[in-house]
């Protein structure tokens, strides 16, 4: 029973990792707590499922096609919305208010083109993998390897090659980056480009676990993986991968029974923010955040 | 077209715009005046409600004993949200405070025994039994509507909001010309120059989060006895954006703003119901209530955009220094 609840918590905390990432990246350029990213998530799901569905394209071809579509969406919005309040100086509140605009403008143009019915991906529901003790379903087996997958990616990308870097910098400090010759503004377009590419994947394979979804399950998504962002420290992309796994996993180990009887499994989501509130407690900016951002 | 003409309509209109000033006026104190970016302000308006049904259903109280402890349960959520949480910096804050909102929503949705679960106030007494909390106010109302020699209801309730709603905005003008109301516009000007002059800014900060609190739960309450039942979908964060959308209308640091910004607002939110026109009158009437969320996001991003201070509001407070 353990066992297969940590491997049930390894699948929701590597998704709540990926998006974590997306979020945080874009923090650590922008200082913006994007409201909007768990209906982007919603939007690369709907886009994969109209590839899967309808159009009869295998989930690796609709996955990408979700993270192409919301890549692109992210960087339209950059042009026509974020650019605009950059050149205004606008300050962390107005950003986030227009990304609480911008999220009810995404989830109800959603649920206006989509229409609100629950949509499930062509995948087999029966077939089961058996691992010892713990069984996974075929959705959960493509999760976790394809999350495991993109998140070795993202670490390799921002450990080791000069866009990483150059995020990871831009997150220390802006000033600094800009003297020492980064290109702020296509930093910015990096940031946006692969932070939409994550909440397209993000989205699809939470669509995929959750068996179905609609176009609201992405906020459902965004408290969790705001939580996850936190703990791991705003703006820190290896917090956030650190944040989303230890959440995860928290969550459905809080339902063990050898764990003072479980936790009643509607209770998870509280799980998580009464562990987020016990790591601020003791540590006020995350595990790997800084005390003071200028 | 009718509607539009019906005074009945447009009374109720106003008394909501009053409910969300209260609700707004909560939010001025904690991030027009205390700078605290409080996400989470419908949990109180949350708990304020849920203490006086309970209250009223399940232990017996006279509502007028369980309407003012439901308030003070409003502000000793501000405190307990507040203690651990005030240290953090302001994103951080922002979205603890969220996570706060939606456990209460959690909470009153899963504790069934407590406080109906999902079906709302109407299940307090258990399945098959209505569970009423409002016939004290019901007869109060009546009594107001005799002496004001109204004929209708919602213009009853549409003084009874106001009185309170301008009563609650004349004692947060007066207080903010307090010593009090001074040291705490100074800790959100400088709060290091405030500290460095032995105030204690957690405490003041404490007391503002507190107070927008108390405020939110009077808002609740109007709520609950507004629409007779209720239930934790009532809560959702959507009614905390709305009443950021109200100050951002109005404008920001200034009390006499939030009404203005309550009025523009209660005005777009039903004025858009009245969308039947091309090419809105292509969609049915279920695709509607969506654009009519679409329109509303759009003002708010338009707004964000042009105007960032509000209406009223000064564009310094807004904009990075």
């Amino acid at each position: 029973m353990f066992l297969q609840l940590l491997a049930n918590g390894l699948v929701t905390g590597s998704i709540y990792a990926i998006a974590a990432v997306g979020v945080s990246l874009v923090y650590g350029i922008l200082r913006l707590v994007n409201f909007a990213y768990g209906d982007m998530m919603a939007f690369g799901a709907l886009i994969a499922f109209g590839c899967n569905g309808p159009l009869h394209q295998s989930m690796v071809v609709s996955a990408l096609a979700g993270m192409a579509a919301t890549a692109a969406l992210s960087l339209v919005l950059d042009v026509v919305l974020w650019q605009p309040l950059r050149v205004r100086r606008a300050g962390f509140m107005s950003l986030f208010l227009a990304s609480i605009g911008l999220a009810l403008v995404l989830r109800q143009a959603l649920l206006l083109a989509a229409g609100p019915q629950p949509r499930s991906y062509a995948v087999n529901p029966y077939r089961v993998f058996v691992l010892g003790s713990v069984r996974l379903s075929e959705a959960q087996v493509i999760g976790i390897a394809t999350a495991v997958a993109a998140i070795v990616v993202v670490g390799l990308f921002l450990s080791f090659t000069n866009a990483g870097r150059v995020l990871r910098a831009m997150a220390d400090d802006r000033s600094l980056a800009a003297v020492a010759g980064v290109n702020v503004g296509r930093a910015t377009q990096v940031a946006w480009l692969v932070s939409g590419l994550l909440a397209g994947l993000a989205g699809t394979l939470a669509g995929l676990v959750e068996y179905s979804f609609d176009p609201n399950f992405g906020f459902q998504l965004l408290l969790p993986v705001f939580a996850a962002v936190v703990l791991g420290g705003i703006g820190s992309a290896y917090g956030a991968l650190a944040g989303g796994l230890v959440l995860g996993i928290a969550e459905e180990l809080s339902t063990w029974s050898g764990f003072a009887g479980g936790v009643d499994p509607t209770y998870k989501p509280v799980v998580a923010f009464g562990l987020l509130a016990l790591a601020l407690l003791v540590r006020p900016q995350g595990f790997f955040g800084q005390a003071r951002v200028a | 077209m009718s509607i539009l003409a019906s005074g009945g309509f447009w009374a109720f209109v106003g008394v909501v715009a009053g409910i969300y000033t209260i609700l707004a006026l909560g939010l001025q104190v904690q991030f027009g005046f205390a700078g605290l970016l409080n996400f989470g302000q419908v949990a109180f308006m949350a708990i304020g409600a849920y203490t006086m049904a309970i209250l009223v259903v399940k232990e017996g109280w006279s509502m007028w004993l369980a309407a003012p402890l439901g308030v003070v349960a409003a502000a000793v959520g501000g405190l307990l949200l507040g203690l651990p949480t005030l240290r953090l910096r302001a994103d951080y804050f922002a979205i603890v405070t969220i996570a706060f909102s939606e456990i209460v929503r959690y909470v009153a949705t899963n504790e069934d025994a407590l406080t109906g679960g999902s079906q709302g106030t109407i299940a307090l007494r258990g399945v098959g039994e209505a569970a009423q909390y409002n016939g004290q106010w019901d007869r109060f109302e009546a009594r107001v509507q005799g002496w004001l020699g109204f004929s209708s209801s919602d213009a009853t309730m549409l003084v009874i909001v106001w009185v309170v709603a301008v009563g609650l905005l004349a004692l947060t003008w007066a207080a903010l010309r307090t010593p009090w109301g001074r040291v705490l516009r100074s800790i959100r000007e400088d709060e290091d120059a405030a500290a460095s002059l032995g105030k204690n800014a957690f405490a003041y900060k404490l007391q503002a989060l507190a107070l927008g609190a108390a405020l939110a739960g009077i808002a609740g309450l109007f709520y609950a006895w507004q629409f007779s039942f209720f239930s934790p979908d009532d809560f959702a964060p959507l009614l905390t954006f709305f009443a950021w959308m109200i100050l951002l209308l109005g404008g920001l640091g200034r009390v006499w703003a939030v009404p203005i910004g309550a009025a523009v607002f209660g005005f777009i939110f039903a004025g858009t119901r009245f969308l039947d026109f091309a090419p809105f009158s292509w969609f049915g009437s279920d695709q509607r209530a969506y654009l009519r969320l679409i329109v509303i996001g759009l003002i708010i991003l338009v707004l964000v955009v042009l105007r960032p201070q509000g209406l009223l509001g000064k564009r310094e407070e807004m904009v990075l220094e």
